[in-house]
């Protein structure tokens, strides 16, 4: 009798041991991350989300009020580039299958806004990772009870982007005007996509403002696999500057002919295949002198988190990081901060914590806007001080940090460099 | 000059594609939605080869045009000729066909975008424009290749079969042509020529799995105008329709992505005109 009252003691302790384990080891943070999967943008969405979660769960995880609650990643492919559908699905999926606490991710607006939508109706906070359009972020402002779980991650907005693409041809001009002594005449290449519409518009009506003549706007295909009759045409136009808009593969073929070609002129704007490590070889070398705005790169810091993160990811999965990459941002200075400062997984309570917060992050620092009204709009603050992006150029087989070198922002602000920035070069072959 | 080169460089691809896609039809009734798709492989092939094997490029384009082949060979043996006389099903069969090949791409080599090494690095000047060697070799071995085809299938017994199998089926067999294994040959000689494109064009490109869908369209368009199953009609039509590619480029800067829609114009408004195509033959005739 006595032994089994032992064994009943024993049994008893063992259950309440294990009741009070449980929290610390039965329950996760589970992260939805949705992105195109089998693209490098998904496949950095992932990466990113995989090394912030492997960092803080080695640390022993999120302090959550008096548990410690390790953080569990769910994959959602959406297949945005292919199909919107499936982007809603997966979505769908995360919050009624996988029931996540947050979601990360997000590219092509087409795709992000009904995903939005979805993460709203469920009051899920939706960090986005990769979708540019200030639309996303008015509807906070328009609607703040419905999308307020909406949060920009990264890239800054479409006006940012712009304005930064402007300051970088700028850059670009200023050495040609220095180091050739001639005026500079700029041609518009950009692919005919709905991103660049509007940018082409704009970009017609600056160009002329900034002193330059503009010689001609061409529009191929995203998918073009020979541009040598624009080429001809640009060099034929006299063109010395080239303000590129390409986001498809177009931007390798373009690259890779001027390059081949020998095409007089330095390209610079946004190239998005160029700002990745695989460029050179795609090239075979031609993308010399490429010049792209850009989120990372090797050996320039914006702030103390910079390097860490950038060569952590690289020593992790062999690549520089894109701004996909920035879920990693999204989960360990977003997420993670704000939760443990209110102690729950309340998306209300975090929404309202994380909205007032001014933070580091490896691509410099994030302070959520306002609009005119003083409404929240959960968008990036843009300029020195804040997030300004970056621009690289290929050198030589290598892709270094060339804006901002020297910049200033308005009359009378300070210059701004960051550390490791090197000075913008024209092709050679200009010169002659 | 500019509009010259690349007319002929596109029509000359066109041409390639699209008269090895009427050669199958013409003799077997087989309408291949995968046809781009072996393209798409060999470009793949010769990537993988040169770039990851380091194998000699020229080695590399004929191990791929064999291993489309014998790809080729395959899917007819187990998917197509099991449904022949089912049109419609086989249309559908080699849409399904290319969405696989497309998918095992994107798995085995994801969707970022690849490049292959041309054989001749470099260009020349001729009246001011510039031209890459590579596209002049090109187009020099896509001639070589189309003679080739036009001697098989003029001056050989096979070229014959071949041809009258085309035009008359049910006489052909009739006269002891065994129908299934010249559908068998002829598939073969169709796939190795699509292999074929895709390993000269390979350098002039960048590769994606989804590649082989922009120029299926384009190469219905040309044997639609051409006249379905006329190899004559596909190889005019192939060239109507480069040097309007080219055009467009050149006169409409900002309308270059328009090259594509103003050619399938072009498409419709020869077949309001004459809805056989160029040299084909009228749908009443042939019922």
């Amino acid at each position: 009798m006595k032994i089994l009252t032992l064994g009943w003691r024993l049994l008893l302790t063992l259950c309440i041991v294990m009741a009070m384990c449980l929290p610390a080891w039965g329950r996760t943070i589970k992260i939805g991350v949705i992105g195109p999967m089998n693209f490098v943008q998904g496949k950095s969405h992932w990466n990113g989300a995989v090394m912030a979660a492997e960092e803080i769960n080695a640390k022993g995880g999120v302090q959550v009020g008096n548990e410690k609650m390790k953080i569990e990643l769910v994959k959602a492919d959406s297949n945005e580039f292919l199909n919107v559908t499936d982007a809603t699905n997966a979505m769908e999926r995360l919050m009624t299958q996988d029931k996540v606490d947050f979601v990360v991710g997000g590219f092509r607006t087409e795709a992000v806004l009904p995903m939005q939508d979805i993460a709203m109706d469920y009051k899920k906070i939706f960090i986005g990772c990769g979708a540019a359009t200030k639309s996303l972020c008015d509807r906070v402002a328009e609607n703040y009870n419905r999308y307020k779980y909406w949060f920009r991650g990264t890239p800054f907005n479409d006006n940012y982007l712009v304005r930064t693409s402007f300051s970088h041809l700028g850059a670009g001009a200023a050495v040609i005007k220095n180091e050739l002594k001639v005026p500079v005449k700029c041609a518009i290449v950009a692919e005919k996509a709905a991103w660049t519409e509007g940018m082409v518009k704009v970009a017609e009506a600056t160009i002329p403002k900034m002193g330059f003549e503009l010689v001609g706007v061409w529009r191929p295909s995203a998918v073009a696999t020979d541009v040598t009759a624009e080429l001809s045409a640009i060099q034929k136009s006299g063109a010395n500057l080239i303000f590129t808009l390409f986001s498809s593969s177009v931007g390798i073929t373009f690259a890779r002919q001027a390059g081949e070609l020998k095409i007089p002129a330095l390209q610079a704007g946004i190239n998005v295949e160029a700002q990745k490590e695989g460029f050179w070889e795609a090239t075979k070398g031609m993308g010399n002198y490429v010049y792209t705005s850009s989120t990372y790169i090797r050996g320039v810091e914006y702030s103390e988190l910079t390097k860490p993160f950038v060569e952590g990811y690289f020593k992790r999965f062999g690549e520089v990081p894109t701004y996909t990459a920035d879920t990693h941002t999204a989960i360990a200075e977003a997420l993670v901060p704000s939760i443990e400062a209110v102690g729950s997984l309340d998306a209300d309570k975090i929404v309202a914590y994380l909205e007032n917060r001014e933070y580091l992050v490896p691509s410099g620092k994030v302070k959520y806007e306002k609009d005119a009204q003083g409404r929240p709009t959960h968008d990036l603050t843009w300029g020195p001080g804040y997030l300004t992006g970056l621009a690289g150029q290929w050198q030589d087989g290598k892709f270094v940090g060339v804006w901002p070198y020297k910049w200033v922002a308005a009359p009378g602000a300070p210059e701004v460099t960051y550390k490791g920035m090197v000075p913008l070069k024209i092709p050679p072959w200009m010169k002659k | 000059m500019n509009i010259i080169i690349t007319g002929l460089i596109t029509g000359s691809m066109l041409a390639l594609l699209a008269i090895s896609f009427s050669l199958i039809f013409g003799v077997a009734r087989i309408v291949n939605i995968a046809h781009t798709a072996f393209y798409m492989v060999a470009a793949y092939c010769i990537f993988s080869l040169t770039g990851k094997f380091g194998l000699n490029p020229v080695a590399g384009m004929m191990i791929a045009v064999v291993v489309v082949t014998v790809l080729g060979l395959l899917a007819y043996k187990f998917l197509i000729d099991p449904i022949r006389e089912h049109e419609a099903a086989v249309l559908i069969a080699t849409i399904a066909l290319a969405m696989i090949f497309q998918e095992a791409v994107m798995l085995i080599f994801t969707g970022d975008y690849r490049t292959v090494s041309a054989l001749i690095e470099g260009y020349f000047i001729v009246t001011g424009v510039k031209v890459f060697y590579q596209q002049v070799l090109t187009f020099g071995v896509v001639l070589v290749i189309l003679g080739i085809l036009w001697v098989l299938l003029m001056k050989t017994k096979l070229g014959l079969a071949i041809r009258s199998t085309a035009e008359d089926r049910e006489v052909a067999n009739l006269m002891g042509m065994n129908d299934s294994r010249l559908a068998m040959i002829t598939m073969g000689i169709s796939v190795a020529l699509a292999g074929f494109t895709g390993a000269v064009l390979a350098p002039l490109t960048v590769l994606s799995p989804y590649m082989w869908m922009e120029p299926l369209i384009m190469m219905m368009a040309v044997v639609v105008l051409g006249g379905l199953g006329s190899i004559k009609g596909s190889f005019v039509a192939a060239y109507i329709l480069g040097f309007t590619e080219a055009l467009v480029v050149f006169m409409i800067p900002k309308g270059a992505f328009l090259k594509g829609s103003v050619a399938l114009s072009i498409m419709i408004l020869v077949l309001l005109l004459r809805p056989e195509g160029l040299f084909g033959i009228s749908f009443e005739e042939e019922r």
